[in-house]
């Protein structure tokens, strides 16, 4: 069976389903019949089997589609306008959903505050969002994972993979989320040797798959022999690198199937710990958290399994980080830290965790990484 | 330095531009006749789809490129039958076609993200070469072949055969096409279904070779700004051809530029091939002639 073939409810579909199972008598039966489950509503951004963020969190939610008295509900290709308003409210009012989780970060502010504000009972939790106790509803919170630590293990199997000592990183947008993955990843890889370079490529767009193939092709052009990415959906980048024989470490989930013989290992969110988290205290009707972060020691971030191309020195050393960081309190960012144009900006004696506030403002390159931010 | 952007621009010019190619010159063929098809954005879409799809099912990469042609005819020929009906609207009319297309694209597509079809092989031009960046930029894609003899074909056609001067009659006066008793309408209906198959094939090209996979944002307007390139080649097939490889050179100056160490203002050069195009079509377009070339028919010239 195709990964896709069971149930794919499409905007469209959806809609005209709703329409008439609201016209429907029987339909209210049925409804009532399931009120005993928990409804829960996942909307994405995007398509939910794009090897990339959104599948990280359809993924979770196939999952817990398993687990008895939890009813899940989807909608993908949701875009961040009014349009998220009304699939809000259609999970609402014809699902009967009690908790929502929009992923996508445009969803946040005003539609999920307003839906928030008009259905008090209906708790929502979204993805990457900033939730302020004395700004925001009680019924809404938000959750995000650390991802730095799992780019970082990435740059270490990548330093091991390479021969001509210079990284590719394809990124979307020069924003402090993006730079930390690109900073944290050349650290990494500097960690095992220093003279190793990361050459940085912004395409400027989330999703845009010929650009991606350009960069990926013009940084194998280079003599560059890994890449890895930020954009939302890694597929192409995968696809490229493989074809152009070159190692690649994934980013989102798990993109081992595309690249078999180059990939070495990749960042992976792991959502399910967050859904199951709250899934179960709203099964407990203990009142949900608002505020949740996690990384790799919460298991709100995993690796994907080595691939063939990383040699056993490589998945020791990887291993080895890996145990220094589930030890916790592992900074990636310590002083002294120069900026790729010679600045300081990590003075010496200091060090930043991933949940410190100073990173989420990030707005350099390491030393090390060869691109600019502007 | 020079020369590494210069050969990213060289492979960029033969990997993107097939895509532009196609759906310029399917594009021609239907203005030619005096129809204007946007449609041919969705058509791009469907035919990558249906080309990905009926690959990875057959397990020939060919039979997707026939595939994606019958789509783009079928898709095409709806939007020519449609367009026949009197104060029928053809640009609406195309808006309409591309939503269709793409939404039927990504309805029947959503089984096929994920699985990998049996890709095109590429002709290694680059044989003779020992630089792996010089052989990889000269790996060409048939289809790109093909679309060079589609344009010549054109070009010829449209200069020197009976259908090429009725479908050039018809696109030009339908006063004329009426006094010489051509079927105005079945003629239009021929060059719209098969300019969108053309644009269909370019569709394969997205998913079949270049960038080589199906995800609902292979094509993100790559088709939209095809229908405008013909405006750029002045309905000359020849045209079509330098317009899609000057397009494809300068899409692909963003990236390489950035790999070599230029690495500021990447949003400037990735606004390059519309720069480029807006300067040309500036540079070329004199007092007096600036739509020299346009089909007299054509609804937005009346």
């Amino acid at each position: 069976m195709r990964p896709n073939d069971s149930k794919s409810a499409g905007t469209s579909r959806r809609a005209v389903l709703a329409g008439m199972t609201a016209t429907a008598a029987t339909a209210l039966a049925s409804n009532q019949a399931l009120a005993k489950d928990l409804v829960v509503g996942f909307i994405y951004v995007g398509a939910k089997d794009d090897y990339g963020y959104n599948q990280a969190h359809a993924e979770a939610a196939a999952i817990l589609k398993k687990m008895p008295g939890v009813k899940v509900v989807e909608e993908e290709k949701v875009p961040e306008t009014d349009d998220v308003s009304k699939t809000m409210e259609s999970m609402i009012k014809l699902d009967g959903a009690s908790l929502v989780f929009p992923t996508s970060f445009g969803y946040f502010d005003p539609y999920m505050l307003k839906m928030a504000a008009k259905y008090p009972k209906v708790e929502f939790r979204h993805c990457g969002g900033l939730w302020q106790k004395d700004k925001h509803p009680a019924n809404t919170g938000s959750y995000f994972g650390y991802i730095g630590m799992g780019q970082y293990l990435n740059g270490i199997a990548a330093a091991h993979a390479t021969k001509s000592k210079k990284l590719g990183f394809i990124a979307a947008k020069p924003i402090p989320q993006v730079l930390i993955n690109i900073n944290s990843f050349a650290l990494g890889a500097k960690s095992v040797d220093p003279s190793i370079t990361t050459k940085v490529i912004f395409t400027g767009e989330w999703s845009m798959p010929v650009k991606e193939a350009e960069a990926t092709n013009s940084l194998a052009d280079q003599g560059i022999d890994v890449v890895t990415c930020h954009v939302d959906g890694p597929k192409v980048i995968m696809e490229t690198a493989e074809r152009r024989g070159i190692f690649a470490c994934g980013y989102h989930a798990d993109q081992a199937k595309l690249a078999p013989k180059g990939y070495l290992t990749g960042a992976e969110w792991n959502w399910i710990t967050v859904y199951k988290q709250f899934i179960a205290d709203a099964q407990a009707g203990k009142p949900l958290p608002n505020f949740v972060r996690g990384g790799l020691t919460d298991k709100f971030v995993k690796m994907s399994p080595y691939g063939p191309g990383l040699n056993a020195a490589g998945r020791k050393a990887v291993d080895a980080a890996k145990a220094e960081i589930l030890k916790g309190g592992f900074a990636v960012f310590k002083g002294p830290l120069k900026d790729n144009k010679g600045n300081i900006v990590v003075p010496a004696g200091k060090s930043y965790p991933e949940t410190a506030v100073e990173l989420e403002s990030q707005n350099y390159l390491v030393e090390g990484v060869l691109g600019s931010i502007s | 330095m020079i020369d590494t952007v210069a050969l990213a621009m060289l492979g960029g010019s033969l990997r993107v531009s097939t895509p532009f190619l196609f759906v310029s010159l399917g594009e021609c063929l239907t203005e030619k006749a005096g129809r204007i098809n946007l449609g041919n954005e969705g058509v791009l879409v469907l035919g990558a789809m249906v080309a990905y799809a009926t690959s990875y099912e057959t397990g020939n990469p060919w039979a997707g490129i026939a595939a994606a042609a019958i789509a783009g005819l079928l898709l095409g020929g709806l939007h020519g039958a449609i367009c026949s009906l009197t104060r029928v609207n053809d640009v609406a009319m195309g808006i309409a076609l591309m939503l269709a297309g793409t939404g039927t694209a990504f309805f029947f597509g959503k089984p096929y993200v994920q699985p990998s079809a049996p890709l095109l092989p590429g002709i290694p031009l680059g044989f003779w070469s020992d630089s792996p960046q010089l052989r990889n930029a000269l790996n060409v894609c048939p289809l790109f072949f093909l679309g060079l003899l589609a344009a010549f074909v054109m070009h010829w056609g449209f200069r020197s055969t009976r259908m090429g001067l009725r479908i050039r009659i018809v696109g030009d006066s339908q006063d004329a096409a009426l006094a010489l008793g051509l079927p105005i309408n079945r003629t239009r209906l021929f060059a719209t279904a098969a300019g969108s198959a053309l644009a269909g094939i370019g569709g394969a090209f997205l998913s079949l070779y270049y960038p080589g996979s199906w995800n609902e944002g292979l094509s993100s307007g790559q088709g939209l700004m095809a229908v405008a390139l013909v405006v750029f080649a002045r309905w000359n097939p020849i045209n079509c051809i330098y317009a899609s490889l000057l397009f494809g050179a300068a899409g692909a100056l963003g990236p390489s530029l950035q790999t070599v160490g230029v690495t500021w203002g990447y949003y400037l050069f990735y606004a390059a091939p519309y720069v480029v195009t807006l300067t040309v079509l500036i540079l070329t377009a004199r007092g007096g002639t600036a739509l020299r070339g346009m089909p007299g028919q054509l609804s937005i010239g009346r």
